[in-house]
């Protein structure tokens, strides 16, 4: 059993339309470690959604994945890679669902408005495991009273209009542990909600994420929350990593000038009194759209940086 | 639910009220009236009528009084079931119109049926495959199918019937089954004629609902939670029927009520050309005649059938969806 439960490699996915072809993903990779909270950070058309999105192969047209692989080692199975299984592999529609899920940015149309809650939450378990429908819509009040839904017996035949955004939110937490998958995937899951119910809906990840001990892969632009969560973070620009770390390295001491400027972008942490700094002024005259491969600094880090300029830097 | 069924059922009356009284006046219209239709079908057989005889059968139709009383005597009449005299057929309404009802139900209930049996399948499989071959195929039929009115393809059909297969694929009943009494055989020769009206009249209004059901689709496939529902590893085949489907056949079913009226009327026309035993013909012939009796009733029943389709669709729509019972 490798500590790794998912290793990204060289991902590449493009978007053909009539304006010409845009790569959303150029020769994205890294690792997850088993158990534990990956984060990856960037601001909006990074590729941060469009990663997740290959990894649960839900990417839809015109999006294709042109290159690379993702290897997924889940304790429940044997290895296998994820961009090759033919659609109509069973193990595609495990993955989906069973082995890796999602939650969604947007709690209000994130769940349809002609289900109930616990059909919704049920279907999770009755697409993965051979269970009779009574023992599915107990299994999955019971993870709805987990994820902090009280007064279940009602609650569970409401329809989802009925239901506030935190709380919604709740419910698809719900429909994604259900099935108790290896990874959690969480596509800026509090984007969308007021600042009170975002602490609480975090809160409830990295309990439950300490609880079920799974694997989680959190997809955000707050960098509060990164610190606040992750053990590790993944900087994002413009569909390339420019840096992994751990939270510690990258928060403390970036060494990629874009993640600099996206630290000096965090207006508690300007010095008071004067103009936030904007990511340009940071990053000065580094032109961060140029690639340049991923090289691996002494203390473990990797940033995408030409050599000469990280010299020094490791230690 | 219930409260909501009683609600929309009271709403009908005052509904069918306005109707009826729209109804007499649009019969009123024309000049002239049923006795004066009646004198010169009279004249022009030779007889002579006296002015004593004419004063006679207006009071008996009560035309002698003011127009809103005649009004209350007709919908009275109507209320209590008798719908009047046909002068045209010298026949109790209530007979002419029984006897044509059902096949006009049972052109329009079928070709509202074979509507959706051939919107529903194509309509998803446009969508899902859009801009292939089939979806431009199909948009080409139903584009064709939308633009040709009911009564060319009747016409076509009977050319082609007559012409390369030497049947004639007019009225609903083979020449023997024409008058004889209802028997089994008669009902199976009832079959093997209603299919071809049936197609014909339901032919237009599937192209259409066809049309709606693939645009409706096409905005919901993408929608959040139907990604959400394949990351949650629903299989394809259900993930559509169960999420987009069960959303885009909403306006699909909000159609029943204007689709309604579009069938009867187009039943009407593919009826003369057709020559079926329907109220359409029968319209026709009362308005030319103003046999108002007839015409009148004739209207009210085209209207109560409509207002109970679009009832009907109501009362589906807010059984299928939970956001609009809950209003």
């Amino acid at each position: 059993m490798t500590d790794t439960v998912l290793k990204v490699r060289d991902l590449a996915v493009d978007f053909k339309t009539d304006l010409g072809t845009t790569h959303a993903l150029v020769d994205v990779g890294f690792d997850m470690p088993r158990g534990k909270v990956t984060a990856i950070v960037g601001e909006s058309g990074s590729g941060k959604s469009v990663t997740a999105n290959c990894i649960m192969r839900i990417i839809q047209p015109p999006g294709r994945i042109i290159g690379g692989t993702i290897d997924f080692a889940p304790e429940a199975m044997d290895p296998f890679e994820i961009t090759s299984l033919g659609k109509r592999d069973p193990r595609l529609q495990e993955l989906r669902g069973g082995l890796i899920s999602m939650v969604f940015q947007e709690p209000m149309t994130a769940l349809s408005p002609v289900y109930t809650v616990g059909n919704q939450v049920a279907e999770a378990i009755l697409c993965h495991r051979k269970v009779g429908r009574k023992q599915a819509w107990k299994e999955a009040a019971e993870m709805l009273e987990r994820v902090g839904i009280d007064d279940i017996d009602r609650r569970i035949r409401m329809y989802p209009f009925e239901f506030s955004g935190g709380m919604r939110q709740r419910v698809v937490i719900a429909m994604a542990l259900v099935c108790h998958p290896e990874i959690l995937i969480c596509d800026e899951p509090t984007t969308a909600l007021d600042v009170t119910i975002q602490a609480e809906i975090l809160t409830l990840i990295r309990d439950l994420q300490r609880e079920l001990s799974n694997s989680v892969l959190f997809i955000t632009h707050d960098i509060g929350v990164v610190a606040q969560l992750a053990d590790q973070v993944v900087v994002m620009y413009q569909g390339r990593v420019l840096e992994i770390g751990t939270v510690r390295q990258v928060l403390k001491t970036p060494v990629h000038p874009y993640t600099k400027g996206l630290l000096a972008a965090i207006p508690g942490l300007a010095p008071k009194g004067e103009p936030l700094a904007t990511i340009a002024s940071v990053v000065g005259d580094t032109d961060i759209t140029k690639p340049y491969p991923m090289i691996t600094l002494g203390d473990g880090r990797q940033v995408s940086l030409p050599r000469e300029q990280v010299q020094g830097v490791a230690g | 639910m219930r409260s909501y069924v009683i609600s929309r059922l009271l709403g009908m009356i005052p509904t069918l009220a306005v109707i009826s009284v729209i109804i007499f006046v649009v019969i009123q219209l024309p000049p002239g009236d049923i006795v004066t239709s009646m004198l010169d079908r009279l004249q022009a057989q030779g007889v002579d009528t006296t002015e004593e005889y004419v004063q006679n059968l207006r009071a008996q139709y009560n035309l002698d009084k003011p127009l809103v009383l005649q009004y209350f005597y007709w919908a009275g009449n109507l209320l209590t079931g008798d719908m009047g005299y046909s002068h045209l057929y010298s026949r109790p309404v209530n007979d002419l119109l029984w006897e044509r009802l059902g096949y006009t139900l049972s052109i329009t209930v079928s070709a509202l049926l074979f509507m959706w049996v051939v919107a529903l399948p194509l309509g998803i499989y446009s969508a899902i495959r859009q801009y292939s071959i089939g979806d431009y195929l199909m948009t080409s039929i139903a584009l064709v199918g939308v633009a040709t009115p009911p009564f060319m393809v009747a016409l076509v059909f009977m050319h082609i019937g007559f012409e390369w297969f030497g049947v004639s694929t007019g009225g609903l009943f083979s020449p023997e089954y024409e008058d004889a009494p209802w028997s089994w055989g008669r009902v199976v020769d009832l079959l093997s004629h209603i299919w071809l009206p049936m197609i014909i009249v339901g032919l237009g209004s599937a192209a259409f609902t066809m049309r709606i059901l693939r645009a409706n689709l096409l905005d919901e496939l993408n929608k959040p939670y139907v990604v959400t529902a394949r990351a949650k590893g629903v299989s394809p085949a259900k993930l559509i029927l169960k999420y987009p489907v069960r959303i885009a056949i909403n306006p699909f079913i909000s159609t029943i009520g204007f689709v309604l009226p579009a069938l009867i009327s187009g039943e009407a026309i593919v009826s003369l050309v057709m020559g079926l035993p329907t109220i359409g013909p029968l319209l026709l012939q009362a308005l030319l005649n103003q046999d108002m009796f007839l015409a009148g009733s004739l209207l009210m029943w085209l209207a109560i059938l409509t207002v109970v389709g679009i009832l009907l669709s109501d009362i589906l729509l807010a059984w299928l969806d939970p956001r609009i019972r809950y209003e």
